[in-house]
């Protein structure tokens, strides 16, 4: 008897809360950003396309759906913490099937070779590729993401992928790269 | 040549870590020549076990985390700890206690957090505390002063005393503490506590022939020397005085006001701020910059603490004194202190 | 917040907190007077030499200039122009060695110098008053000044803002140790500044300036002394001896007692700060139509034999000018640019001298001795102890070293001024203004990608967009199309044309009829067989 009385009491205990809680859900509810579009903005928008996915967006989408957050090579470590933060999962090292992080590039396209075949310009996904058929073709360095999509279907090859150039104002104090120049010094 | 590239700024005023730490130990002296005199020269043998024991377990630790052990030496944190420990124990007691206060201190409380500057709490307090709670016997076996003993204590005594537990003449240590009348005696603060727990008026206790005048024979003049080195070490500006003033107004303002109202049942605040470790700890112990809040703001509120919390553990607490516990306790709201007492950042809203 | 005019006026100073009193060593260099230093063979002027965007280069390789003519042409974005710093022929412009810590190039437009030294100047302005506002800051702004104290923003883009300004504070504090240049040209050319000082102040529409000079160049404050009772607009502030009090925000708060506020401009309270330097351009810009091609610069330190202070023309190359100054290098020499505290070391001597070098500093080992090896932190709060802007150093640094960017952001890291304070008493020696340089430096990277991958992604999803846009076009014209197709039948249909049904049937039923035939011979075929 006095088991069925806990039974009872546990149970309707349980409905009570339950309801209190579904009415919380309810009345408390806050409207957030959709969590595809707060994923998205912490991917780095190269839409390269290394994860497996035509682009960011779509992968972003994925990873809302329980995909792995580490498959970012451009984004690197920077982004697997940030989505890790944000999504409140375990940070993982960068999946290495998917590519290595490496240093930030542009794509430079050797204008004396190229055939104005246009393949590169369907390639791009930003759109910073400018030319038209049988014209040459030229990369708007500031718009390229680095992504790599356009290398490989241009027919002759002639697409390089060239490192960011530091210069003066994105320079990160690393004194130790400075190339010291040896002088010989007269008084020695 | 080459040209070399460096960070600026390109000067540096010269004063390192190890001359901080040069100065602590050095501002020590005068406080631990004074303790020599009353207590005799097993303070010299704690520090030197002391010393070795904490150079060999900071070579042992660095050599297990792979770092170079003359870098850990070179700070000079660990001869400050080392002594602050051994000075803070009785000069008699056996060789073992302060090599177990020592090794705790350098190993568990100093480097399992991370090494120097990463500890929360302050190591040779935290090895006091460990030492007075397994070994309450051996920490709260003062031996008299000098001018009180019974029997005189030759070098070779010391020596002997500390490593075996007997004199050459084979007494032990419960013998040397007896003192000229034939009866043992307690450290000042010790014996007036178990007396007023007694039910004994303070006149009564103050008869004892332990308390001279001031804080008690020996123990005041210790306390001078100490409050001595801490001046100049505030004239060097090697600590500012926050901390120890915060401490001293934080211990005698509510020792004060208490002894007021029971004048008869109190530690008088004299004897308060001159006996047991209240000048060690307000100018050595509480200053340990990795372990103490870092604004000046927050070294007062560290200070006051700490002050207060020696009075009301000295006043009610199980133990004769208390300044390990307190920093120990305040070591812990240091965090806090930290964020609560950040000052206002220039072009904040702060005003000039 | 409105400052305390009254106070001000009476010659209260207030205090900041923090600072430091490191070793001054400014009598290595301010014994004598300034010496303009021999005209160099070759130039290299960088094109873009201050805060602000680089002009457009206006001459080409082979083109003979005088000095003083234009180089480049001021664009949009703050520039301004560089000029020739003498005559002579244009032989080459190209990436090349500017003054900057990285020692990275940039353009440099190279001179070679004729030797006769001819220069060229513009009109002098010498009843200014009656010239427009306008026509005044253009001046200004076609001499190339910057500010000469060291951040080099354009002088006439602080002073174009039309706010209400109470003071101009006028610079010449010079805190930095080593460095005596402002200190030897307040001596030499009181009055001058005198005159740039009134230009500023009848440009800013104000009547009050505030000329503060720290309490260790008494034969500066004496030249002023003399002469400023003439000019009852300028007070003098003598300010006590620290490091750093000529930074511009711990000198406004020395003077007025207020905080500029953080992202501000000292313009918020109605102040502007010049640096005696600039006001000493200003005078020779419009009063004798001088373009900004020399300055004082100091070179001092132990490795030279003859230090003091030089008119160097800009574009000088440190080589020359160090060779001038019987420099002995060391074999591990740091050369800086600069003063101890803020300076930076150059990778090579072929840096040019730029309108923003106030000082070329040679230590001895002995004198300037290299960091030691960087031990923990001691938690010693001497650094948060000595800061200007009350932040806390070490904390900052874990967070640097963490690379937490909102940590960094929640403990003000941008409102730090690179003073070098918090390392410099260091006792652990730890390089603190190097962290925050770094950690900035990644702050500033980290936002200018965010911006970066957000144009990416709208020019993504704009493209996304427009390839849709253009398949639905495509099937909308297909569709179009085949509609058209069938309209155009029926309407033939309608006019009597062969409906193209019919000519089916007729193609089924003839092929009908075909099959029939075949098998009605093969049936013959097998009944004669049969008969056989």
């Amino acid at each position: 008897m006095s088991f069925l009385t806990a039974l009872i009491i546990l149970g309707v205990l349980a409905l009570i809360f339950g309801l209190i809680l579904g009415f919380a859900a309810v009345r408390f509810h806050v409207e957030g950003d959709p969590i595809v579009e707060q994923i998205d903005a912490l991917l780095p928008q190269t839409q390269c396309g290394q994860c497996g996915y035509p682009g960011c967006r779509p992968y972003a989408e994925a990873i809302a759906n329980g995909e792995e957050i580490n498959k970012c090579p451009p984004g690197g470590e920077t982004t697997i913490k940030n989505l890790s933060e944000l999504l409140g999962v375990e940070a993982k090292p960068l999946d290495a099937a998917h590519g290595t992080e490496t240093v930030k590039k542009v794509a430079v396209i050797r204008e004396d070779e190229c055939i104005g075949c246009t393949k590169c310009i369907q390639a791009c996904p930003v759109d910073a590729i400018l030319g038209a058929a049988k014209h040459m073709h030229t990369v708007i360095a500031h718009e390229c993401t680095g992504c790599d999509l356009c290398v490989e279907p241009c027919p002759v090859d002639c697409i390089d992928m060239v490192p960011v150039p530091v210069r003066p104002d994105n320079w990160q104090w690393d004194l130790q790269q400075i190339p010291v120049r040896v002088v010989e010094s007269g008084n020695e | 040549m080459t040209f070399k590239l460096a960070a600026s700024p390109h000067t540096h005023s010269r004063r390192t870590t190890q001359q901080v730490m040069r100065w602590v130990y050095l501002a020590l002296l005068p406080g631990v020549l004074l303790q020599t005199y009353f207590f005799g020269v097993g303070v010299y043998v704690q520090i030197l076990l002391a010393l070795a024991t904490a150079w060999l377990a900071e070579a042992a630790v660095m050599r297990l985390r792979n770092r170079p052990i003359a870098h850990a030496w070179q700070d000079h944190t660990a001869i400050v700890t080392a002594v602050l420990l051994a000075i803070a124990i009785p000069a008699l007691a056996p060789w073992w206690v302060i090599v177990i206060g020592t090794l705790f201190a350098i190993v568990v409380v100093k480097h399992v957090y991370g090494g120097v500057g990463q500890n929360l709490f302050n190591p040779a307090m935290a090895g006091y505390v460990l030492l007075l709670i397994s070994f309450p016997v051996q920490l709260t076996s003062w031996p008299l002063p000098s001018e009180l003993a019974q029997l005189p204590l030759t070098f070779g005594d010391t020596l002997h005393i500390i490593f075996t537990g007997f004199t050459q003449a084979g007494h032990n240590l419960e013998q040397l503490r007896m003192g000229v009348d034939g009866i043992t005696m307690a450290t000042p603060l010790d014996s007036l506590r178990q007396d007023l727990g007694q039910a004994m008026t303070l006149t009564e206790s103050l008869t004892k022939p332990i308390f001279g005048s001031l804080g008690g024979i020996g123990w005041a003049w210790v306390n001078l020397g100490f409050l001595v080195g801490g001046l100049i070490l505030i004239k060097q500006r090697i600590i500012s005085w926050h901390i120890p003033g915060g401490m001293l107004l934080g211990l005698l303002i509510p020792a004060a006001i208490y002894w007021l109202f029971h004048p008869d049942q109190a530690i008088p605040p004299l004897m308060h701020a001159l006996s047991g470790a209240t000048m060690l700890g307000a100018f050595f112990i509480a200053t340990d910059p990795v372990t103490a809040a870092t604004s000046n703001k927050g070294r007062l509120i560290f200070g006051l603490l700490i002050g207060v919390l020696v009075f009301v553990i000295r006043t009610w607490g199980g133990y004769p004194d208390a300044v390990a516990f307190a920093v120990l306790l305040a070591n812990m709201t240091v965090p806090v202190l930290d964020k609560y007492t950040q000052p206002t950042v220039y072009g904040h809203g702060g005003r000039s | 917040m409105t400052i305390a005019i009254k106070e001000i006026d009476s010659g209260q100073l207030w205090n900041f907190p923090g600072g430091i009193h490191p070793p001054e060593r400014k009598q290595l260099s301010n014994q004598g007077s300034i010496t303009p230093l021999p005209l160099a063979q070759t130039f290299t002027i960088p094109i873009k030499q201050h805060s602000g965007a680089a002009g457009d280069i206006i001459v080409a390789v082979g083109d003979r200039v005088l000095g003083g003519q234009p180089l480049t042409h001021a664009g949009l974005n703050n520039g301004l122009p560089v000029h020739a710093p003498t005559s002579g022929t244009i032989t080459a412009i190209a990436a090349g060695r500017i003054a900057h810590p990285s020692g990275l190039a940039d353009t440099v437009i190279t001179l070679t110098a004729d030797g006769e030294d001819t220069l060229v100047t513009m009109p002098p302005l010498l009843d200014y008053r009656e010239h427009g506002r306008s026509e005044l800051l253009e001046r200004i702004k076609q001499a190339g000044i910057a500010g000469l104290g060291g951040a080099g923003f354009p002088t006439a883009q602080k002073l174009a803002l039309q706010r209400p300004i109470e003071y101009i504070i006028i610079n010449g504090v010079e805190c930095e140790p080593y460095i005596t240049a402002d200190d030897c040209l307040m001596r030499e050319h009181a009055q001058t500044i005198i005159d740039g000082i009134e230009i500023l102040l009848h440009l800013a529409g104000c009547d009050k300036a505030l000329l503060a000079i720290e309490a260790n160049k008494p034969e500066a404050i004496a030249q002023f002394e003399q002469l400023l009772p003439q000019h009852p607009q300028i007070a003098l502030r003598v300010v006590p001896v620290k490091y750093p009090s000529g930074g511009e925000k711990q000198l406004i708060q020395l003077l007025t007692g207020q905080q500029v506020p953080s992202r501000g401009l000292p313009l918020d309270l109605g102040l502007v700060v010049q640096n005696v330097g600039t006001a000493y351009a200003v005078a020779r810009a419009v009063l004798a139509g001088e373009p900004l091609i020399q300055r004082v610069v100091t070179v001092t330190g132990e490795q030279v034999s003859q230090p003091g202070n030089y008119w160097v023309r800009l574009g000088t190359s440190v080589a020359d000018l160090l060779a001038h100054c019987g420099f002995q290098p060391t074999p591990t020499q740091r050369v800086i640019m600069g003063g101890p505290m803020m300076g930076f070391t150059l990778p090579d001597l072929a840096v040019p001298v730029v309108k923003i070098t106030n000082c070329i500093l040679v230590p001895s080992h002995a004198e300037l001795p290299p960091a030691g090896p960087e031990m923990n932190c001691i938690r010693c709060g001497a650094c948060a102890d000595v800061c200007p802007a009350q932040l806390l150093p070490q904390q900052l640094q874990w967070l640097a070293k963490a690379k937490d960017y909102d940590g960094l952001e929640q403990h003000h890291l941008f409102d730090c001024i690179e003073c070098g304070a918090c390392a410099y008493v260091c006792p652990s020696e730890i390089p603190l203004v190097h962290y925050y340089r770094k950690a900035k430096a990644e702050v500033r990277q980290l936002a200018r990608e965010k911006v970066k991958s957000e144009i990416a992604r709208e020019r993504f999803e704009a493209r996304q967009e427009r390839l849709e846009r253009e398949k639905q076009e495509r099937l909308e014209r297909h569709r179009l199309a085949a509609e058209a197709r069938k309209r155009a039948q029926a309407e033939a249909v309608a006019k009597g044309a062969d409906d193209p049904q019919d000519a089916i049937q007729a193609a089924i039923a003839r092929a009908k009829a075909r099959k029939a035939a075949q098998a009605a011979a093969a049936a013959k075929q097998s009944d004669d067989e049969s008969n056989v």
